[in-house]
């Protein structure tokens, strides 16, 4: 743990520093750079790992979709393009904030403008859920939910819907990952506003939010656009 | 820094025997409870995980014995058909993914790693303590899906069985094993991490030892090869709990596919289970013959090599279940390229013995044998990789038993040999060197008693996971089980004797084996910040001649006082 004596000096950074990176020997602020730096490639090294995550979803998606074409298109017309495109534009809008919030954190006089971004960002997260919520419920209406009653004749359709449940709800999991991730920030930010000026965690959550928005730009075309031409 | 280690008091770990101002010891820093389970010290860290790595080798032993005793006799005398397929799916589960795929890494791994590149710990030392807890919540999410009844899918939990029909606790058992996906990932990343950044001054990636490596290109797979599984787990489950259609071929889902995510995942998983026991065997074999390792160089390039090639041939599992000759044949030639690396890392670990002063102490034992066995399993992995061979022994005991020499026979005998070899320092007591030797020999004919004669019943073409067969296929699993009976005593030894070191073993000096290791250039057992004072790194790893000129012959050898117990 930091040694007290030490962030006596500096109370600003000094409590970021975390075991093992005080034990480096480098003065306090190359240490503080370096553990952000460590801080953010490891979550780096843990977004290869959910590319790969979807990676796998995608190529089931690519797979079934080459082998029944005619009924992916068939059924992703069945999709609501309203509500999946003002989803994307909700996501689109909050990857703005987090990035702002990111990078106004780095700067001691911007606190306000971090902790706005941030409350900005995890609002525009929760509308996302809450369309997705009134989409799903419009969906269900529509007996778009695979199994016994189901909308379309062919088999195949089923499919198509077995994967938009499935990579939505996933996606969503994600989404909430990370508004609670951002919730926690913001808490932080409320309760200690010294705390978040410098924090390394503002730029690692916003990385991760990053890239739950990028998964969304990948599902949009893949459940809403298929068999949508003009 | 100091080589030559005598019996030098200043060597002793413990602070109250000596007052000589030490730090005092990670093992005696804090013994409640609480200390441990919430230490971030990477070192407790592995000795939990070496806690719960034991209990699930020896659940998944026990079950393997029990499946060794039914096949005794060609009738079903033991256990029923039920009850048979879920012990040798248990088996493969808990041995799979609780024992083979988090041993070496999280104990060996998460012990030395930070010590050989001269850290104080990992980089994450919370996500460090998180991915234990997340790997014995999955153990036991796993264990109540045996309470629940069993899985009779085998480890492989191929669909539609796994989905549609089979009526067993499939899914905890599956989300037991997506938590702890989880678990190995976190250490992963953390792995990656540590090695990028906090190599100590002058610790080049082309000076690290050979075991870092392993544990970086093992990562690697961890981070890459892990969410594939977990995505499939994922599907598995939406299929079998939320009735969503996937793999259904009657909504025109494809259960290839499952197959095809599966493997994508676990044929690079045999990587994990096999770098990690080539990382100690490089590290064992130049202390014990005193020699540096033979090709630096190319012994890190096999290991990328492997790692990276290893993604590419998992349809090699699959030449029997309907793939294009077209798509057969590259995955075949694939698969005889992963054995070229693999090859020279036998060749140079044999011509580092080459003009060594080769010694016979019970690491070394245990890493002679991982040879032998290694060479059995990866040979006869030629013979499944070409299609025609593969076609006639698939889903025979042939198979069997080339996946044990790989998995049993080469990575359990290299768990042990670096259990043996870095035992002084994890303690700091030393263990009964004669019941070591033993042990080790004991369990290299167990292992080919138990699995040579699968070789020659699966040719005969005995299928596997069927409790009962024609009765000329007894012999072999006479043999066999005789062999099982001698093996599981091979395992069973060192629990008692390491033991028993632990309160009676004597005092380990700080290098034992006048290993060249970073590791060993502090107490056994080391203090919590690893090192007094910041280490620097000189040269090359493995310094145990001059660069250029093999020891000379008539040279005594620097004995090892760890024969002397």
């Amino acid at each position: 743990m930091t040694d007290p004596a030490i962030a006596t000096e500096a109370p600003l950074h000094a409590e970021f520093l975390r075991e093992p990176w005080d034990g480096l020997g480098l003065p306090q602020e190359e240490a503080l750079s370096y553990q952000r730096f460590g801080a953010t490639f490891g979550i780096w090294i843990f977004i290869a790992s959910e590319v790969l995550f979807f990676g796998a979803l995608f190529l089931f998606y690519a797979a079934v979709r080459a082998e029944h074409a005619e009924a992916f298109a068939t059924a992703a017309r069945e999709t609501n393009i309203v509500y999946g495109t003002l989803n994307t534009a909700i996501l689109l809008t909050s990857g703005l904030s987090a990035a702002a919030a990111s990078l106004a954190s780095e700067h001691v006089p911007l606190r306000r403008l971090t902790q706005w971004c941030l409350v900005a960002t995890a609002t525009l997260g929760l509308a996302f859920l809450a369309v997705k919520g009134m989409e799903y419920r419009d969906d269900i209406a529509e007996h778009l939910v695979p199994g016994r009653g189901f909308k379309l004749p062919e088999p195949s359709a089923q499919l198509f819907f077995g994967f938009y449940w499935l990579s939505t709800g996933i996606h969503g999991v994600h989404l909430t990952v990370g508004i609670g991730l951002v919730a926690r920030l913001i808490w932080i930010g409320w309760r200690h506003p010294e705390r978040l000026p410098g924090n390394p965690q503002v730029e690692v959550t916003m990385l991760y939010w990053g890239f739950v928005d990028m998964v969304w730009l990948f599902l949009y075309p893949a459940l809403y656009l298929v068999g949508r031409p003009g | 820094m100091s080589t030559r280690v005598a019996e030098s008091p200043a060597s002793l770990a413990d602070p109250d025997e000596l007052a000589l101002g030490l730090p005092e010891s990670y093992l005696s820093a804090g013994g409640t409870l609480g200390s441990w389970l919430t230490s971030t010290d990477h070192k407790r860290i592995a000795i939990l995980y070496a806690l719960s790595v034991t209990l699930f080798f020896f659940i998944g032993g026990a079950a393997a014995t029990l499946v060794r005793l039914e096949l005794f006799t060609p009738q079903a005398d033991l256990v029923g058909a039920d009850t048979y397929n879920k012990l040798f799916t248990l088996h493969g589960v808990i041995m799979v993914w609780f024992f083979l795929i988090p041993s070496i890494p999280t104990t060996f791994g998460n012990f030395l790693l930070p010590l050989m590149i001269g850290a104080r710990d990992l980089a994450f030392p919370k996500l460090n303590l998180a991915s234990w807890y997340l790997n014995v919540i999955g153990g036991l999410i796993t264990a109540t899906a045996v309470l629940a009844g069993g899985i009779d899918t085998g480890w492989t939990f191929y669909v539609p069985y796994s989905t549609t029909f089979s009526n067993t606790a499939v899914t905890i058992g599956v989300l037991g094993v997506f938590v702890s996906g989880f678990s190995t990932i976190a250490t992963g990343v953390n792995f990656i991490a540590t090695t990028h950044l906090l190599r100590a001054p002058g610790m080049t990636w082309f000076r690290l030892p050979l075991f870092v490596w392993a544990m970086y290109t093992t990562s690697i797979i961890f981070v890459l090869a892990t969410p594939v599984l977990a995505l499939t787990i994922i599907l598995v489950v939406a299929e079998r709990s939320l009735g969503l259609p996937i793999f259904d071929p009657a909504k025109g889902g494809d259960p290839i596919l499952f197959q095809h995510l599966f493997w994508f995942y676990s044929h690079p998983a045999v990587y994990i289970m096999l770098l990690p026991g080539m990382g100690i065997v490089s590290e064992v074999i130049t202390c014990f013959a005193r020699r540096r390792i033979f090709g630096y160089d190319f012994m890190v390039y096999a290991l990328v090599a492997i790692a990276v090639i290893g993604f590419f041939t998992w349809g090699h599992h699959m030449f029997t279940s309907g793939m294009s000759p077209y798509a057969a044949l590259i995955f075949s030639f694939l698969s005889f390229v992963v054995a070229v690396p693999s090859a020279i890392k036998v060749f140079n670990w044999t011509a580092t013995l080459y003009r060594g002063q080769v010694g016979f102490e019970s690491p070394m034992l245990y890493v002679l044998g991982y040879i032998g066995l290694f060479t059995v399993g990866g040979l006869t992995g030629l013979f499944l990789a070409s299609i025609p061979i593969d076609v006639h022994v698939q889903d025979t005991y042939f198979v069997v038993a080339h996946f044990h020499y790989i998995m049993v026979g080469a990575t359990v005998s290299a768990y042990f040999a670096g259990l043996h070899f870095w035992w002084p320092k994890f303690t700091g007591r030393m263990y009964p060197e004669t019941w070591a030797k033993f042990a080790a020999v004991l369990m290299f004919f167990g292992f080919n008693l138990t699995f040579f004669p699968q070789f020659i019943a699966g040719y005969l073409g005995m299928p596997r996971r069927y409790h009962v067969y024609p009765p000329e296929f007894q012999v072999w699993n006479v043999l066999s089980s005789s062999g099982a009976a001698v093996l599981a005593a091979a395992y069973l030894m060192p629990l008692g004797y390491l033991t028993w070191s632990l309160f009676f073993g004597a005092r380990a000096v700080n290098d034992p084996w006048n290993a060249s290791g970073l590791e060993w250039r502090t107490t056994s057992p080391p203090p919590r910040v690893n090192f007094f004072g910041r280490p620097a790194v000189l040269a090359k790893p493995y310094n145990y001649h001059p660069e250029g000129a093999a020891p000379l012959h008539d040279e005594p050898r620097i004995p090892s006082q760890g024969s002397l117990t």
